[in-house]
């Protein structure tokens, strides 16, 4: 089939901003969702506060829309886009585009609506206007650091979109798309794990109004370590985009650059994600008991510490996949045996960086309530977290072997 | 690029034992943390059954590891035997 190459690019640019905008509502549409129901809830024990609450539900609600304004931004912007020169790469460039920004919007949207919804929660009890208005401003900071993964995915679509990629080279308009997956996937778990400390932070304040201070340092020292999968996946797919390996065969390069992406943006989504909760757990526990600050934020920052190991993992196979270098090849089993690799990396440190996360959640949150044993909670957490990592080796070891050994 | 017999069945096996081992590895990797906050949990409400709560938690740690050790056997059976 003879296809005009400036209908491929218009057909790239149209399912790109179909996908920008249907994944990039998902999570908005859930995070605001949860924050109306918590309002609810809120309103139907105390119904004299309701004013408050509506007023904090719709401004929560207000920044949990924004990731998908930014996804609705790129969608339009696909739809109306006319490239110079429109190529094989140029199309490429448009539907990663799509990609990035929409898998990027649902993290961030889902995780904002947790602080919304734990604040109007949290209302109910307080009297003080004070403290209510305090509330509403630390949920709008944690909201705004939730919305940087989708503000990092924006940020490579619209150089996807508006940067020059060169003539038409197949590999190139691989490496792109594997770019975008990279970015969307590894936005998603530290976008809504970031939203669990600011939900924890803001109903912390509500019982323990005095630790107010305390509650937002440990909330933004938690969601920055979130954000760390995030840039990875950043990095990744910035090389993947300007990295110039000179001329390169397609087979099996195509398999080695797709197989990059994959790796670090699967891999972000579990390290996101569980290092929020252990956060999550660090906020609760100080609001229980603010005296336990210094040893609480050591346990989740080693708790998170860990967490992330699984998607350096992923980092690492996404380096040595990107820069191994390989002999073109004839067949097709050299380029799956890559590709094998990255999603066999991805895949496989989704679940023990997740694990970890739920394993520190419990360690954190117990070292709140009995200090005097925080060393035993510590040992007890590492040992545990180290076992979670165990799938994540053996994915490791199966994706090296799939390198070096096949 | 002709694709023959040989070399798609070569294919078709890395990229089984990449996604056997990939999916594979997020079951016991959720399950395991699970088992490991039930036991941070216990330990806090009780610290001095230390010793027997680590004891459980790397039991049954090491029985939700099955399935993944599974998973690792596929793959290594997909690329090394089959």
């Amino acid at each position: 089939m003879e296809m005009d190459i400036q209908i491929l690019v218009k057909l790239a640019a149209y399912i790109g901003g179909g996908m920008a905008i249907g994944f990039g509502a998902i999570g908005a549409a859930l995070g605001e969702g949860y924050a109306a129901s918590q309002a609810d809830m809120a309103i139907s024990e105390n119904p004299e506060k309701s004013s408050d609450i509506v007023r904090n539900m719709l401004i929560g609600q207000a920044v949990a829309e924004s990731a998908a304004i930014f996804a609705l931004v790129v969608a339009i912007l696909l739809l109306f886009i006319a490239p110079q020169d429109p190529t094989i790469v140029t199309a490429a460039a448009l539907l990663a585009a799509g990609v990035s920004m929409g898998l990027g919007a649902l993290g961030s949207g889902l995780g904002s609506g947790f602080p919304a919804g734990e604040t109007c929660t949290a209302m109910v009890k307080v009297q003080d206007p004070k403290v209510l208005s305090r509330m509403t401003t630390v949920m709008l900071i944690s909201q705004a650091v939730c919305q940087t993964p989708a503000i990092l995915a924006m940020v490579i679509a619209l150089m996807l979109m508006f940067v020059g990629f060169g003539g038409p080279d197949p590999v190139k308009a691989v490496a792109l798309l594997s770019a975008g997956l990279c970015m969307g996937f590894g936005a998603i778990g530290s976008g809504a794990g970031s939203g669990l400390p600011g939900g924890a932070a803001c109903q912390g304040i509500g019982r323990q109004p005095e630790a107010q201070g305390l509650l937002t340092t440990n909330m933004l020292i938690g969601a920055a370590v979130c954000q760390t999968p995030a840039i990875f996946a950043m990095v990744i797919a910035l090389i993947l985009m300007f990295v110039n390996l000179g001329d390169v065969p397609f087979n099996p390069y195509w398999a080695a650059f797709m197989g990059a992406g994959l790796s670090t943006g699967l891999a972000a989504i579990g390290s996101g994600y569980g290092g929020g909760m252990a956060a999550g757990a660090s906020c609760e526990g100080i609001a229980r008991n603010p005296k336990t600050v210094g040893v609480v934020t050591t346990t989740m920052l080693v708790g998170q510490a860990v967490a992330q190991s699984p998607v350096i993992f992923g980092l690492l196979i996404s380096f040595i996949l990107l820069f191994k270098g390989y002999g073109e090849a004839f067949a097709l089993a050299p380029g799956m045996a890559l590709l094998a690799a990255g999603i066999c990396m991805g895949f496989g440190a989704i679940g023990p960086g997740i694990g970890s996360g739920i394993a520190a959640t419990s360690a954190v949150s117990w070292v709140a309530r009995n200090e005097e044993n925080a060393g035993l909670l510590m040992r007890m957490m590492l040992v545990a977290q180290a076992v979670t990592q165990s799938t994540a080796i053996y994915s490791m070891v199966i994706a090296l072997v799939l390198l070096f050994v096949i | 690029m002709a694709i023959e017999g040989v070399d798609l069945i070569h294919a078709a096996s890395y990229i089984g034992a990449g996604i056997a081992m990939g999916l594979g590895a997020i079951g016991p990797g959720v399950g395991e943390g699970m088992v490991g906050a039930k036991a941070c949990e216990a330990i806090g409400r009780n610290p001095s059954e230390a010793a027997l709560l680590t004891r459980t938690m790397l039991v049954g740690q090491a029985v939700s590891e099955s399935t993944g050790i599974y998973s690792l056997v596929v793959a290594l059976l997909l690329l090394f035997v089959v």
